[in-house]
């Protein structure tokens, strides 16, 4: 027979036992040890059917593949660019992923991205000893000219996205800026009144400093009507 | 005459009083104070992060370096010399060794997990307290790991058991058996084991049954500290 120990949502540390029995199955952040579903992160429990998983509170960005993220361009060769994204090595940008013009031999690259730019593009491929590829290729990629960009715990992001987007349109309206979320924690804040551009990045940090508590939306709504009247 | 009373009244299977926290470093990943005593260790993670020279890289799997650090200050005597000694070496060695076997860094190849621990104040058993700081931090960091790992010194004062030596029983006249242990509480298996000193086979066995009760007890504090940091803001 098994049993779970644990509630959903709970802070679970590494070793603490979440459930017994064979009846559940271990998934991501946790693992079987004997008669045992044992946590492997410090993170939030979480209990489908029988599925169990523990999602992490903290922690430097994993690359996976078609993640949308904002990176820096740290150096580039004759055929590619280095893009820092917050991950251990750069990720690579080659020419044929970076624009669909023709480009003739030797012409210069700069025009296209130069170092220390700012670029939103997406995780084309990850292999096996993470070398990460990247693309420009897909709707909203571009290079950032514009605006600010800050940068979270990215275990955090989907908490300032929110269900189906809502948090993320939620700052939107309230402050009238554009707003994209890399998944590698890098948010671009785009406004027109440098205000509300501050006022943006002052709600994702309450965002990220209230990520693992419950009716964030509410706080960040009264927050944000708050901050208006000022 | 034997050790019968031990010189700050604790009882002889009685660890120090211990307190915990993480998030103690703002720049670093991950963080956490360990402080047993008068014992207090810092220790912060940085990484995984790109690892030099090239040559130490494993394409396999991710690297575990730790780094032991007694501050200049931070004795009760003469000022400890700065930098890198013999004995740093040797315990940033042996603090490795205690944590690789819960910590699974496959997910990140030829990259480097950094850990600083600094002893800001020692009393004895610095080793030890650096090691439950640094599981500690890992945790923070949100690495993926089997178990924390805790640990606490045992030995023999006057030929006498007791848990947690502190510096005065260290160094008791009549001859005192030292043996930092690091556990992971859940199976129970040894990760460090140093010994220093000579004793009978056994005071080794009733040594080592003392440190288990009392990794228990360290085991509590510092799952405790890793939570409380997410719950206590919660209400």
């Amino acid at each position: 027979m098994g049993e779970i120990l644990v509630k959903e949502k709970e802070i679970v540390a590494p070793g603490d036992v979440l459930a017994s029995g064979m009846d559940y199955i271990p998934t991501d952040g946790a693992f079987r040890d004997g008669e045992n579903i044992v946590s492997s992160l410090l993170g939030l429990v979480y209990i489908k059917g029988r599925l169990i998983k523990v999602l992490p509170l903290n922690g430097v960005y994993i690359p996976k593949k078609d993640d949308v993220v904002i990176g820096r361009v740290s150096d580039m060769t004759y055929s590619s660019w280095f893009v820092d994204v917050g991950y251990a090595y750069d990720a690579v940008l080659s020419l044929k992923d970076a624009s669909s013009d023709y480009i003739e031999r030797g012409a210069d690259l700069t025009t296209y991205f130069n170092i220390d730019d700012f670029i939103i593009a997406k995780v084309l491929k990850v292999n096996k000893s993470m070398a990460i590829d990247l693309t420009m290729k897909g709707p909203g990629l571009r290079k950032i000219t514009r605006g600010t960009v800050i940068t979270i715990t990215p275990q955090k992001v989907p908490r300032v996205v929110g269900k189906m987007g809502s948090m993320v349109s939620l700052i939107k309206e309230n402050t009238g800026c554009q707003i994209v979320a890399g998944q590698n924690g890098r948010i671009w804040i785009n406004g027109t009144v440098p205000d509300m551009e501050r006022l943006a990045v002052k709600a994702i940090k309450f965002i990220e400093q209230n990520a693992h508590k419950s009716g964030l939306t509410e706080m960040v709504k009264t927050m944000l009507s708050k901050e208006a009247k000022k | 005459m034997s050790y019968n009373k031990r010189f700050d009244g604790r009882k002889f299977t009685e660890t120090r009083p211990m307190k915990a926290k993480t998030g103690v470093v703002k720049n670093a990943v991950g963080s956490a104070m360990f402080q047993i005593g008068k014992t207090r260790a810092i220790a912060a993670v940085y990484g995984p992060r790109e690892l030099h020279p090239k040559h130490l890289q494993d394409p396999s799997s991710g690297r575990l370096r730790c780094h032991y650090n007694m501050m200049a200050f931070s004795g009760s005597g003469d000022r400890v010399r700065p930098g890198p000694s013999r004995r740093s070496k040797e315990i940033s060695y042996v603090t490795e060794l205690a944590l690789s076997p819960v910590l699974d860094l496959s997910a990140f190849p030829k990259t480097v997990v950094d850990v600083f621990i600094e002893l800001v104040q020692t009393d004895a058993g610095t080793r030890c307290a650096g090691i439950c700081a640094a599981s500690m931090a890992l945790a923070d960091a949100g690495l993926k790991m089997k178990d924390l790992v805790c640990a606490v010194s045992v030995g023999l004062v006057g030929g006498t058991p007791v848990v947690d030596l502190n510096y005065e029983e260290e160094a008791y006249e009549e001859g005192a058996v030292d043996i930092p242990i690091a556990m992971t509480p859940r199976d129970g298996k040894f990760s460090l084991l140093q010994l220093d000193g000579d004793l009978s086979k056994e005071d080794f066995e009733k040594a080592l049954a003392l440190a288990k009760d009392a990794c228990q007890k360290i085991y509590e504090v510092q799952k405790n500290a890793l939570k409380e940091r997410y719950v206590e803001d919660k209400k």
